[in-house]
C-alpha cells in the first residue's frame, strides 16, 4: 500500500499518511471552500488501510485553522478509524493546539465526546 | 457622484477604523485575496496571537458564506437569464475600531429562505454556550453536507467563537430578494 506525502498551502494542510509506520498526520490550516474534495481521497486511503493495517496507528492532527466545512470531514476522517479500530489495529488520535488557543482546545474537546477512540489533546507551544 | 462623497466615504471609514471593504462577487480569487491582506495585516498590528486567529478563522467562515451564498445566486441567475443583483450581490467591510474587530457582511438572500435562516439565527441567539456547544456538536455528528458542500455549522461556529449574539437584519428589496445585513463584533 502507497503513502501518501502531501505539502500543504495557506487553504490546505500538509499530510503524511505513512503506511509502514502507522503513522499518519494533518498539520496546518484546512480552510477550502470545497472540503469534501480535499478530505475525501484521505478517508478512502483509511478505508484501504484498514484491510491491512500496522498494529498501532497514530493519528496526529497539528492544525492552526480549520473551517467548519472541514470539521465535519475531520469527523469522518476519525469516525473511519473508529471502524478499523481492534480490528487487527489499535488506533490513538493526538490532537495538538497552542497554548492560549482556547476555541483549537475546545474543538478537540468537541471531538473527544462525540467518538470513542483513544484520543489525546495535546498542548504545545507552536504547531 | 459629487467629490465630496469620496471624502465622506472616507471620512466614514476612518471614524471605524476599516481595514478592508468591498463591494463585489465574492470569488475564490478575491476570498484568498482578501484572507492574504488580512492575515498580513493581522501581523503587523494585532499583538494578541489569541485575537489574530480569532478574527482570521472567524473571517474564513463569513467570506465562505458569502462565497456560497453567490454561488447560489448564480444558479438562480440561469434559471432567470438576466439577474440584476448578481453582479453586487455582497458587501463586506472589516473594520477596528477602538477594543474590538467588527466585520460587516450583506448579501442578497431569496425571500423563500429568508425564514428558514431567520429561524437558525434566531435558534443560535436563543442558545447559552453550553447549549450551543451541544448543539454544534450534534449537527457536526448527525448533519449532512448541502450540495454545496456546506455543513451547516458555520453561524454556530461564528456565535460560539466570539462568544456574542449575531447581530442580523433583512431589509425588503422586491418581491423576490430581501438584503441579509450580518454584523460580527470580536472582542478583543
Amino acid at each position: 500500500m502507497k503513502s501518501i506525502k502531501l505539502g500543504g498551502t495557506t487553504k490546505i494542510p500538509s499530510v503524511s499518511f505513512d503506511y509502514e509506520n502507522g503513522k499518519l498526520e494533518l498539520k496546518g490550516r484546512s480552510i477550502p471552500e470545497n472540503s469534501v474534495e480535499f478530505f475525501q481521497p484521505l478517508n478512502d486511503w483509511i478505508k484501504k488501510y484498514g484491510a491491512d493495517p500496522q498494529p498501532f496507528t497514530t493519528f496526529d492532527v497539528k492544525l492552526e485553522y480549520f473551517n467548519t466545512s472541514s470539521s465535519k470531514c475531520i469527523l469522518d476522517l476519525f469516525k473511519t478509524l473508529e471502524s478499523i479500530n481492534g480490528k487487527g489495529t489499535e488506533v490513538n488520535v493526538n490532537w495538538y493546539f497552542e497554548s492560549d488557543d482556547e476555541d483549537m482546545e475546545e474543538a478537540g474537546e468537541d471531538y473527544q465526546e462525540v467518538i470513542t477512540l483513544d484520543f489525546k489533546i495535546i498542548e504545545v507551544e507552536e504547531i | 457622484m459629487s467629490l465630496n462623497s469620496i471624502y465622506e466615504l472616507y471620512q466614514t471609514m476612518e471614524r471605524d477604523n476599516t481595514i478592508v471593504s468591498f463591494r463585489s462577487a465574492v470569488t475564490k480569487e478575491l476570498l484568498t485575496s482578501v484572507l492574504n491582506i488580512m492575515e498580513s495585516k493581522l501581523d503587523s498590528f494585532e499583538s494578541s496571537p489569541k485575537t489574530r486567529k480569532k478574527v482570521y478563522s472567524v473571517l474564513v467562515e463569513c467570506l465562505q458564506n458569502l462565497y456560497h451564498h453567490n454561488d447560489n445566486l448564480s444558479l438562480d441567475n440561469k434559471e432567470n437569464k438576466i439577474n440584476k443583483y448578481a453582479y453586487y450581490s455582497s458587501i463586506l467591510i472589516i473594520s477596528n475600531p477602538t477594543g474590538y474587530y467588527e466585520i460587516k457582511t450583506g448579501n442578497f438572500i431569496r425571500n423563500n429562505k429568508m425564514k428558514k435562516l431567520e429561524e437558525r439565527l434566531d435558534k443560535i441567539n436563543e442558545l447559552n454556550k453550553e447549549e450551543l456547544r451541544e448543539l454544534y456538536k450534534s449537527v457536526l455528528n448527525k448533519g449532512q453536507f448541502s450540495k454545496k458542500g456546506t455543513a451547516g455549522l458555520g453561524l454556530m461556529d461564528i456565535a460560539r467563537k466570539t462568544g456574542n449574539k449575531l447581530d442580523y437584519g433583512f431589509l425588503p428589496i422586491d418581491d423576490n430578494f430581501s438584503f441579509f445585513c450580518l454584523n460580527v463584533k470580536i472582542n478583543k
